[in-house]
């Protein structure tokens, strides 16, 4: 492959990864615009997708864009019901409190996500079904596969329908009113405990397609696989400036494009720690993230 | 005085049930390990979640030392220098071990001083998975597959000598006047800073002395395990770590030390819940929060709560 060529492949490798990234760092950046917490539980949320994916398939059809479809929307709304679940038992006693308390809950959630997914179906990683038939499409040396093509499509829609769930409703406006001044918002009138209810089924049942897109572009699913692209996605989130929807897309789609390049050269066994060394930079030098506001406090 | 309990304890350690020596090790650089974290996260109310990072930096330099230096160093013979040879090479290998790691600590400490809570913990993470994969990458020492035939040096009294130590100084620290400056920083960042305080200088120096003691309890735990790997010093490991800190009750060295020793000894005796033990230990975490986030070992009631409602 000539060098343009392997940059474009690279891209579309990037463009991929990334919109994953950016659909589970819209949750992330959902939860914290309006809670200003880290929502650490995210990843294995995007696990459950996946894993709730792999046995919904058992009862579809393989093979067909719409079983396909169907086991993903069965998984979002596996999920949204989990991340209200979690939201109302473990987050939601604990508002107000300490910040500090939140977060270790945060991380006992997860964990206990984890362990429990262990439990269910053991370390053995599994293998994703694949749920719509995988063709690849080359053009002038780059190659495409339908997997790829599913994920861009997807992700577009998603992101097309959560803007206009953000910009145009009436629970969306809510959203916005809460992230920008919580107390003001419930003296309004607005159901503070509906809107968060509803922003984090909105960022769970994202992160439970990309936990779909993730396993049909990489199918070996293990109850672990949240751990790295959440933190990523995280990073992307902060990347795009934390709190800032478009932010979120933005900096998932560019970090998806970085790790693809670092992946791509000399340096590949260095692409996990990039992720990391973004963030520092990141909160060294632009806190706010490229598309970030002005936040009140400072990070 | 209490280092020659110590002395004493390893004269007796021969006749010691192996498996039990086993477990008291264990206790022993675990009371290490929460006891330094504490000082980064209960004292200076620092969130750190990186502190296997730490130990395996001094794992991984104590190990490199004692296997390449070492041989080149020893005297051979017979002889006093021959007897003392490796006690001493051992103790320079956990000293460095532990300066690297403080070197570590130093660097990750510097760029959270701007960070707060949550911004914090992830930053840790993600310094404790850069040192990992930074490990995983450097073939002299292993790579991926570990590093391996590390010469057992770690017996009763080197642990036992250094936890004793650790203890000692985090609490001399922190009950000195200078080190009520920790305290302040941990329960209002801006009061003490308007009172004159440098919290930068305060930050840096717990992650520095804290870290330092978790790199001496790495190179305890390489030299009696024989074999470390990086995955061994994941994230799962500072987890375990910050649970002995909670359950014990942050700030609480006393509290701390009971976790430690309770969360070391309660895997062995409820083995056949191994396999439900992370879930029971993330169970407990959330249990924990939403009713006793003061830790179980905490009686004392402050008038500021660590952890406010």
């Amino acid at each position: 492959m000539t060098g343009f060529q392997k940059f474009l492949q690279q891209l579309i490798n990037g463009l991929s990864l990334g919109s994953i990234y950016a659909l589970i760092a819209l949750g992330y950046t959902m939860v914290y615009g309006i809670l200003r917490f880290i929502n650490f539980a995210h990843s294995d949320v995007f696990m459950a997708g996946a894993f709730a994916g792999y046995c919904f398939a058992r009862i579809v059809p393989h093979h067909s864009i719409f079983g396909g479809l169907a086991v993903m929307l069965l998984a979002m709304v596996f999920c949204a019901a989990l991340g209200v679940f979690i939201e109302r038992f473990a987050y939601r006693p604990l508002r107000g409190t300490s910040n500090l308390a939140i977060l270790i809950t945060a991380i006992g959630v997860s964990l206990l996500l984890e362990n429990v997914t262990l439990l269910i179906f053991n370390a053995t990683p599994k293998t994703f079904p694949t749920l719509i038939p995988d063709k690849s499409i080359s053009a002038g040396g780059v190659s495409l596969t339908t997997n790829e093509l599913v994920v861009f499509g997807v992700t577009a829609v998603l992101l097309v329908a959560l803007q206009w769930i953000v910009l145009k409703t009436r629970m969306g406006a809510a959203m916005r009113a809460v992230s920008f001044n919580y107390q003001a918002a419930s003296l309004v009138g607005i159901n503070n405990d509906r809107v968060i209810s509803f922003t984090f089924a909105l960022g769970s049942a994202l992160a439970a397609a990309g936990g779909i897109l993730w396993s049909s572009l990489y199918p070996s699913i293990d109850p672990y696989m949240g751990v790295l692209p959440g933190l990523k996605a995280f990073v992307a989130a902060v990347l795009g400036g934390i709190g800032n929807i478009p932010g979120a897309a933005l900096g998932g789609l560019l970090l998806g494009m970085i790790e693809a390049f670092v992946n791509g050269s000399r340096y590949s066994t260095y692409t996990d720690a990039i992720a990391f060394a973004t963030l520092i930079l990141i909160l060294l030098f632009r806190p706010a993230g490229l598309l970030g506001k002005f936040q009140i406090e400072k990070v | 005085m209490a280092l020659a309990g110590a002395v004493v304890a390893q004269l007796f350690s021969n006749q010691i049930n192996p498996y039990y020596l086993d477990v008291i090790l264990k206790i022993g650089w675990n009371i290490i390990l929460a006891v330094s974290l504490n000082l980064i996260n209960g004292y200076t109310g620092q969130f750190s979640l990186g502190h296997a990072g730490f130990m395996s930096v001094g794992a991984y330099t104590s190990a490199w030392i004692t296997m390449q230096v070492g041989p080149k160093v020893l005297p051979q013979g017979t002889g006093i220098w021959f007897h003392a040879g490796p006690i001493l090479l051992f103790l320079a290998a956990l000293i460095i071990g532990g300066l690297a790691a403080a070197l570590a600590g130093a660097l990750v400490g510097a760029p959270s001083l701007r960070l707060k809570g949550d911004y914090l913990a992830i930053v840790t993470l993600g310094f404790g998975e850069i040192i990992r994969v930074i490990v995983r990458n450097i073939d002299s020492l292993g790579g991926s597959l570990g590093l391996n035939g590390i010469p057992a040096y770690t017996n009763l009294f080197w642990v036992a000598a250094v936890a004793v130590i650790c203890v000692y100084v985090v609490l001399a620290m922190v009950h000195s006047s200078y080190g009520r400056g920790f305290l302040a920083v941990r329960d209002d960042e801006v009061a003490a800073e308007a009172m004159g305080l440098n919290t930068t200088r305060y930050k840096i120096v717990a992650f520095v002395v804290g870290a330092f003691f978790a790199g001496v309890a790495g190179g305890l735990y390489g030299h009696y395990t024989l074999s470390i790997d990086p995955k061994g010093f994941d994230f799962n490991k500072s987890i375990e770590i910050v649970v002995m800190v909670i359950v014990g009750g942050m700030g609480n060295t006393l509290g701390v030390i009971g976790a430690a020793i309770v969360l070391t000894l309660l895997p062995e005796f409820l083995r056949f819940l191994a396999d439900y033990r992370m879930a029971i230990y993330s169970f407990l975490l959330i249990v924990l929060m939403l009713t006793r986030p003061q830790g179980l070992f905490t009686w004392r009631r402050r008038t500021k709560p660590v952890v406010s409602a």
